[in-house]
């Protein structure tokens, strides 16, 4: 044995105490879903963990209503000191359950225990600390004087950070006085089931916040209810293209969070140690499924050579392997059919004449894995330079000079996130102010903050969340019309729900 | 020295600096050569060290470790208190550090002043022989340690005298105020002057450790200049502090350390080594830096050739780790002994 082959250090998994089913969390209370139940494993072993209820139409009509009906006895009234307290509450337990909720995590999502122990929970607590501090300060949120909160939101967030998207999404919604109905990604609903406990203990008034179960058609259903005022949703550019299309025209306020394929720009007096260690961090961090994930390397060319060696030796430092152990750097990817498009589009590199390579490493029998990979010799026009392969594949590219890194990082159809590497201080701001993505890093990459807006350019969504811009989403100036009752479902008539996906 | 037509000052033809820099060996080209070197980014750095000081170090592979790390001790004494029978009790704990436990490794070397190297020669006695079976090393501080302010002819002679009385290591100073006021060739030449006076009379060499004192550097640009400067110069290892100024060894200052080594050994083929010194007190601590070394340049590095750490109390909490994992309790400072 080398010292390199640390023994095993397992977080233990003794700290849950699952319940053999979870029902819907309603009203404040655990109800069982009328749609078939289903069962969520650990992606690691193809184990299954518990079995999650699905929510039918009816279930989640009982879920807005309840929703509807916090909204105008309780939340709504509610000044906004008190709703902080609540916010306040729920950010303490989610610290003290930490170990847990990230045990939880990892188990559920298969990624590497020390990020959903060192990222994820601790910036869920992060998220509502932020939000509760802003509940009774809303007159500074930019709407102008006494702005309204929206009524009920309708919340849809994906498996790649299943709690973490939880907080993004309730926090701000929450603090500005609305109430909300989440459904949680059908993979990742395990961490959504301890928060609603976590509501139980917060005492939180029910029907404050509810949690629907399910796949496809229960999303498709909560966010062309006819009684929700806005619509939050993160996850493909497919879907929220299909959203943005059947929330038209009804007066729900929307923002979506899409798809990406962020460009990190290396110019050749970049601190290189760490550019390397941002490469790594911008598509190897949580599997590279990270819609902002800096997917596109725009290295100088004078540098590429030296950059692509410091990377493979990098590379080969990476512990692929159980997403529970300490010492693990890449987890297990969330479902077979991710994994399945990963392949696919690798293979579609090589086809294409990219270049593939990817550390030895031996990945484990069961479960879904994809080794760390980069592609040299990407051209713009291929098909790995272009579509979100959402996985641990880094594209290398290179540049000539600042208008050419310029050029190819705004050449996509998304407009997320990107990165800049130089030790020269003006080069930064001048490209950063030429880049169109939501999210510009300095010399780091993938690094988030509460205070602190994200979003997308272009097929990656509109709207922000995180910030003052964040609750900004969540309110409606004084003066506007936007249902402070149930105006929505006033005008429309009831149509059968679902079935638009 | 003597000055060229460009006013630029030639400086000691060293080997490496004459084979990496090229044949026009000047401090304008000494100078030029190190600000071209890609810089350090603060944050970033500090952050993978933090990342890598979270790896969880656990049975087997801390056993490994907690040996290992007595094995790469420089058990140091450095007071102006020392004396004789002080460097004798050193000694004696440096061939035997658990006498309840024999079979734990002995460190690699004591460190002293240098008028104390015949002291620590005749303590360690057979154990001091050239082919002896677990040699320690004796280590010998120079060149006007802590503060390197004397003239060059002081240092010099300081370092002739430790290693004329038997010091196998020559543990020196850099001069910082000259590399702080960008006299790159002065700070350089004098490492090449005191590598030469490491030259013993058979024409063999003792291992010359050039001391940056990170702490009084500051900047991490500055540190891996220095670090390049050092090796470039001749240096066997490069250290990180004296110890007697704050802040001494950190991991992310060993840490970027430990890439320059890196880059050198992609450079050149050739194998420098590190010595973190001064505020390694824990087993944890320590754990920490050996995972920087074997995933920053590998597990080879992880030998009293090419690794130290220098240290005094860090070798006494090893020693208490090491007893929990046999005994499987915690003991206490009474069960290990001072020196």
């Amino acid at each position: 044995m080398t010292f390199l082959e640390y023994a095993p250090a397992p977080e233990s998994t003794a700290i849950l105490d699952l319940k053999s089913e979870y029902g819907l969390f309603i009203n404040g209370e655990f109800v069982p879903g009328n749609g078939e139940s289903f069962t969520t494993i650990s992606p690691a072993t193809e184990q299954k963990i518990t079995t999650i209820s699905c929510a039918s139409e009816a279930d989640v009509d009982a879920a807005v209503a309840a929703a509807r009906r916090a909204y105008e006895k309780t939340w709504s009234k509610l000044s906004g000191t008190d709703r902080g307290k609540y916010l306040f509450r729920i950010a303490r337990l989610v610290q003290e359950r930490a170990r847990e909720l990230a045990v939880a995590e990892t188990l559920d999502n298969g990624k590497p225990i020390k990020e959903s122990r060192d990222v994820d929970v601790p910036l869920v607590a992060a998220w509502f600390f932020y939000y509760a501090g802003w509940a009774d300060k809303l007159d500074h949120a930019g709407m102008g004087p006494n702005p309204r909160s929206l009524g009920v939101a309708a919340q849809v967030i994906p498996w790649n950070f299943p709690l973490l998207m939880l907080a993004w999404k309730i926090a701000p919604a929450l603090a500005a006085g609305n109430t909300v109905v989440l459904k949680p990604a059908e993979t990742t609903s395990l961490t959504a089931m301890l928060f609603a406990e976590i509501l139980q203990q917060a005492d939180l008034p029910a029907g404050v916040v509810n949690i629907v179960t399910g796949a496809g058609p229960t999303g498709s259903a909560l966010v062309n209810h006819p009684d929700v005022n806005k619509v939050a949703f993160t996850g493909s550019t497919a879907v929220g293209r299909s959203i943005a299309r059947s929330t038209a025209g009804t007066g729900k306020k929307l923002t979506l969070e899409l798809g990406g394929k962020g460009a990190n720009i290396v110019f050749d007096d970049a601190p290189i140690d760490q550019a390397i260690e941002g490469i790594v961090n911008g598509i190897f961090f949580n599997q590279g499924q990270v819609c902002c994930a800096g997917s596109r390397l725009l290295v100088q060319e004078s540098i590429h050579d030296e950059v692509v060696d410091r990377l493979k030796a990098r590379l080969s430092t990476l512990r692929v392997g159980d997403p529970l152990d300490k010492n693990t750097d890449i987890g297990a990817i969330n479902s077979a059919s991710q994994l399945g498009r990963m392949r696919e589009l690798s293979d579609i590199g090589e086809q294409e004449g990219a270049t593939r390579w990817s550390p030895d490493s031996n990945l484990p029998q069961q479960g879904f894995w994809f080794p760390p990979t980069i592609f040299t010799n990407v051209s713009t026009s291929h098909r790995i330079a272009r579509d979100e392969i959402f996985g641990p594949v880094l594209s290398v590219l290179t540049f000539r000079t600042p208008a050419e890194a310029i050029a190819k990082a705004n050449n996509t159809p998304y407009g997320l996130s990107a990165g800049i590497w130089s030790d020269k201080g003006s080069r930064v701001l001048a490209v950063a102010d030429k880049l169109r993505a939501g999210v510009i890093w300095a010399n780091t990459f993938n690094k988030f903050d509460p205070a602190s807006p994200f979003g997308g350019y272009k097929e990656s969504g509109y709207g922000r969340e995180g910030g003052r811009h964040g609750l900004g989403a969540y309110l409606a100036p004084a003066s506007s019309g936007t249902a402070e009752k149930s105006v929505v479902s006033a005008l429309m008539s009831k149509t059968p729900l679902g079935g638009s996906k | 020295m003597e000055t060229t037509a460009t006013g630029s000052t030639a400086i000691a033809p060293a080997s490496r600096a004459l084979e990496v820099i090229g044949g026009d060996l000047t401090e304008k080209a000494l100078k030029r050569y190190l600000e071209g070197i890609a810089g350090v980014d603060a944050v970033g750095l500090e952050a993978r060290a933090a990342s890598l000081g979270t790896r969880s170090i656990k049975t087997t592979s801390k056993a490994w470790a907690l040996d290992k790390i007595i094995s790469l001790i420089d058990l140091t004494t450095l007071e102006g208190a020392d004396t004789p029978g002080k460097v004798r009790s050193l000694v004696a704990k440096a061939l035997v550090p658990d006498a309840d436990d024999l079979s734990t490794p002995r460190v690699a070397a004591v460190c002293v002043y240098g008028d104390m190297v015949p002291h620590a020669v005749e303590a360690l006695g057979r154990a001091h022989d050239a082919d002896a079976a677990g040699r320690i090393n004796v280590a010998a501080v120079a060149t006007a340690f802590p503060s390197g302010r004397a003239s060059r002819s002081v240092k010099l002679s300081d370092t002739a005298d430790a290693v004329a009385a038997g010091a196998d290591e020559i543990d020196m100073v850099i001069d910082r105020g000259a590399f702080l006021s960008g006299r790159y060739g002065l700070v350089f030449d004098e490492i090449v002057a005191v590598k030469e006076a490491c030259r013993r009379a058979d024409g063999s060499y003792a291992h010359l450790k050039v001391i940056l004192e990170t702490g009084e550097l500051n900047t991490y640009d500055n540190i891996r200049r220095a670090s390049w400067l050092s090796i470039l110069a001749g240096g066997d290892f490069i250290k990180t502090s004296t110890g007697k100024v704050a802040p001494a060894a950190t991991l992310p200052v060993t840490l970027s350390m430990l890439e320059v080594v890196r880059d050198w050994h992609r450079l050149t083929g050739e194998k420098i080594g590190v010595k973190p010194a001064g505020g390694i007190r824990t087993s944890k601590d320590a754990i920490k830096y050996l995972v920087t070394v074997a995933e920053t340049v590998g597990e080879d590095w992880l030998q009293p050739d090419l690794f130290r750490f220098g240290a005094s109390s860090l070798l006494n909490d090893v020693l208490l780790q090491r007893q929990k994992l046999t005994s499987g309790s915690y003991s206490g400072p009474a069960y290990v002994t001072i020196d």
